[in-house]
């Protein structure tokens, strides 16, 4: 049967080219594994090119009392004390070195005066932690790991989207796959597989993630038999444009606030004054991004409905020298000088918390022979990441993973025969809408989709709307399983979108279904109708699985933080506030 | 609404033509939003590529009006009003479907350039003014738009020996580093054709990025080639001193 097929023999199958999945690769490569990359796009296009602001390393540059304890103690307090405490603790560790890592494989990060890497503010960070690039980070470290590990011999697939993963037994085995350019199909035959494909943001209208971002990783781990965690978690980043429409959603990085940039409401109020005295403009983001949407629903917005950030009292070359893509971002989309005028920002749909329930210290899920890394997997920024945290993550994680899944690969004999039946059902449900001689397009499902996201599973929530979200999804899951696509098999993103939506649904029913679940807010999960934290929850991660196509939720204790780090937060009561 | 005219390309290696669209026009519209909005609404199969829709990613290049573009930076109100906008795939690559080429070629060049190589030892600090120049380089998104306008790969095809001026800016951002310790001149006149560039400057016309391709990164690289491999007095010095061109 699998004659049929072109295939490929790998030790390592990583899934993704973004952050993690380029360092896991590298990792696994250099611990001796025969590694495979898959990427939906070409090869450096993913999404971390879009992360701006820096990658959070207690490097000590700026502020000699900086130390990964502080660094630590941050994440934790940012993410309501419902972080994988392992996870955050060998993320605050181990990211200075990993920072180190990639400027000695040619990264060029800002300078001090003194000639060391460069470190700004950020939301929540207690000390300047961020190593950057002006305000293109993700850019400097996607092009860095890339031409790093074309040099070791790494095998990458572009443009090919893996559907199902292969299992015997309990182990994943493999992963079935279709080109783009032909849509034919490719089968690899793997000892360990890396689940590295970021966030599910294309579930939301307003979003600043590209069309990859369609929880892919989310639903292979969940199609495996995997769980998830704590996918209520969904990131509003707080600034991204508001106006004009084409441009709704696009990131306006975080850097604009850590050079001083300060919001103001149509009134003129510095407003976040009333949310968050103390931090101000440099408060979390879930923080902002509530206030924001709150200003705006109470009338208080600008023009488009956002808000102003203003960083034109700074001078001009610095703007243009620290924050030079959004000073054309701004020019070219918007007619807005940012020198000279302040720019009108709205929350934009940006990275999820949750993901697959992985092992902190080997990335390994709770399916024997399956990995994750980065936003793909859950736990390590709890109820609300940290801006810069996300690049560290996949840093120290995307590392740990190729390791771990290094490891495994070596210690598994030989690859396993494929199972025509999983193939011939991954085949099927591929070319099904094909064959249909009517059916709705994938399209008006896919913006129905993020319109119920938006307005029923979004900023601030409530089971009135959650349980009328759900059956929104329900009822759209059941459509998308009678779309109809036009064409040929060639590069044809209606066909493409057919079976990202199928991802997008299930991950997004589990976002409800976590949300519906979670009768406290905390973080990123606001619910009106409990608007305080609740202490017993804080002690439970959500967990998801999928039974026969249904998504069922459950809870589960948090691990015990040990006592020497509990002692870090034993004067830090703020760290429970919503 | 007012509307837009598009002509778009339909087509793969067999061949195709211009398609007309009409599209409803938003203020601040770009091309893409127009070529997303004909997607999701009158042709599900259309092929582009895009990813980030923020001018980041390079994913979106294309040929507006017969101009090499990224199509999320073209604003639809900078273009001729009344005239169909036309849209069509980069010509110097060969075409998969629509808007979509094959730049598999580009990759294979990336693979030759010898790798950065730190200078063993050294001291890891430098100052920011030493790295502007290598900064500059960095910022390429990789969108290829320079090698589709240079002449040596769109109209002469020598993708056999020319690695087109992404690839010299890539490595000029090597060269420039100031902890890089290799010399590539030996690549950049017989691998990467550097000879075959005659600085018509295009390459810098087209980016998106604002990199001065040509001034900053091919002249500089030039002057090296030709310091190393065609100057006299060096070519003496390495007579009497022995040492080869590369060390």
């Amino acid at each position: 049967m699998s004659e049929r097929y072109e295939s490929h023999d790998v030790d390592v199958l990583v899934i993704g080219a973004g952050g993690a999945g380029l360092r896991a690769a590298i990792e696994a490569s250099a611990q001796g594994a025969r590694v495979g990359v898959v990427c939906k796009s070409l090869l450096g296009k993913a999404h971390t090119v879009m992360a701006e602001g820096g990658v959070a390393a207690a490097l000590a540059h700026v502020d000699p009392s900086d130390s990964w304890k502080v660094h630590f103690k941050d994440t934790m307090l940012g993410g309501k004390m419902l972080n994988n405490w392992r996870m955050a603790q060998l993320h605050a560790q181990e990211a200075p070195d990993r920072v180190r890592e990639l400027e000695q494989w040619g990264a060029v990060f800002d300078r001090t005066q003194d000639g060391r890497i460069l470190q700004r503010n950020f939301g929540g960070h207690s000390s300047p932690r961020l190593a950057h690039v002006g305000d293109r980070t993700g850019l400097e470290m996607i092009r860095t790991l890339q031409d790093f590990g074309v040099h070791q011999g790494l095998e990458v697939y572009m443009e090919c989207t893996v559907t199902k993963l292969l299992k015997q037994d309990s182990r994943v085995v493999g992963a079935f796959a279709y080109w783009r350019e032909t849509g034919r199909f490719v089968l690899f035959r793997a000892k360990s597989v890396v689940l590295a494909t970021g966030g599910i943001g294309k579930a939301y209208t307003i979003t600043s993630n590209s069309w990859e971002y369609t929880g892919d990783g989310h639903a292979l781990a969940l199609g495996a038999g995997a769980e998830l965690i704590d996918m209520e978690f969904f990131q509003f980043h707080p600034t991204g444009m508001v106006w004009p429409p084409g441009v709704q959603g696009l990131l306006v990085t975080e850097a604009v606030r850590g050079e001083g940039g300060l919001l103001r409401n149509a009134a003129g109020e510095r407003f976040m004054e009333r949310y968050d005295p103390k931090r101000m403009e440099l408060s979390t983001r879930d923080m902002v991004a509530r206030a924001i949407y709150t200003e705006v629903k109470e009338g208080r917005g600008s023009p488009h409905g956002g808000a102003f950030l203003d960083i034109s009292h700074k001078p001009a070359e610095l703007v243009k020298k620290k924050l030079p893509s959004m000073y054309h971002q701004f020019m070219e989309f918007a007619n807005i000088d940012i020198t000279k005028s302040p720019m009108e920002v709205g929350p934009t749909g940006h990275y999820i918390m949750g993901g697959v329930r992985v092992d902190a210290d080997t990335g390994a899920a709770t399916v024997p022979g399956l990995f994750a890394a980065g936003e793909a997997s859950g736990g390590m920024h709890g109820a609300n990441r940290l801006g810069g945290n996300s690049l560290s993550d996949l840093l120290v994680f995307g590392r740990r993973a190729g390791a771990g899944s290094a490891a495994y690969a070596a210690k598994t004999p030989g690859h396993a025969v494929v199972d025509p039946a999983q193939v011939a059902a991954a085949e099927r449900e591929l070319l099904e809408p094909f064959e249909r001689a009517s059916g709705p397009d994938p399209y008006s499902i896919h913006r129905r989709l993020q319109q119920s996201m938006h307005s029923l599973v979004g900023i601030f929530r409530t089971e009135e709307d959650l349980v009328k979200g759900i059956e929104e999804i329900r009822k759209l899951r059941a459509e998308a399983n009678t779309v109809r696509v036009e064409g040929s098999r060639a590069f044809n993103p209606g066909w493409h979108l057919s079976h990202d939506l199928r991802n997008m649904l299930t991950i997004s029913e589990a976002i409800a279904r976590c949300a519906l679940q979670r009768r406290e807010s905390r973080g990123a999960h606001a619910r009106l109708d409990y608007p305080n934290l609740d202490p017993e929850l804080g002690g439970v991660n959500s967990v998801a699985t999928l039974d026969d196509e249904a998504v069922r939720v459950s809870q589960s204790p948090l691990p015990r933080m040990p006592d020497e780090l509990r002692a870090l937060f034993v004067a830090e009561p703020a760290g429970v506030q919503s | 609404m007012p509307e837009a005219v598009l002509h778009v390309y339909r087509g793969d290696a067999s061949g195709g033509g211009l398609k007309e669209y009409r599209v409803p026009l938003e203020e601040g519209m770009v091309v893409l939003d127009a070529i997303h909005h004909i997607q999701g609404h009158q042709a599900p199969d259309l092929a582009v590529r895009w990813n980030c829709k923020a001018a980041k990613c390079g994913s979106c290049s294309a040929e507006v009006n017969g101009k090499p573009k990224l199509l999320c930076k073209t604003r639809m109100d900078a273009l001729p009003p009344g005239q169909p906008v036309v849209v069509q795939p980069l010509k110097a690559f060969p075409i998969v479907k629509d808007l979509v080429t094959d730049v598999r070629w580009n990759y294979e060049v990336n693979k030759r350039i010898p790798p950065f190589t730190p200078k063993p030892n050294a001291e890891w600090r430098w100052k920011q003014e030493d790295v502007d120049r290598v900064q500059e380089f960095r910022k390429c998104i990789e969108c290829f738009l320079c090698q589709d306008v240079c002449h040596v790969l769109r109209s002469h095809g020598r993708t056999d020996a020319f690695a087109g001026p992404r690839f010299l800016v890539r490595v000029a951002g090597l060269e420039m580093h100031p902890m890089d310790a290799l010399n590539r001149t030996k690549f950049l006149k017989e691998d990467a054709g550097i000879g075959l560039c005659n600085i018509t400057k295009c390459c810098t016309e087209v980016c998106p990025e604002d990199i001065t391709i040509t001034d900053n990164a091919i002249i500089p690289l030039k002057e090296r080639v030709v310091d190393d491999h065609y100057d006299p007095v060096r070519m003496l010095v390495r007579l009497v001193t022995g040492k080869k061109k590369d060390e």
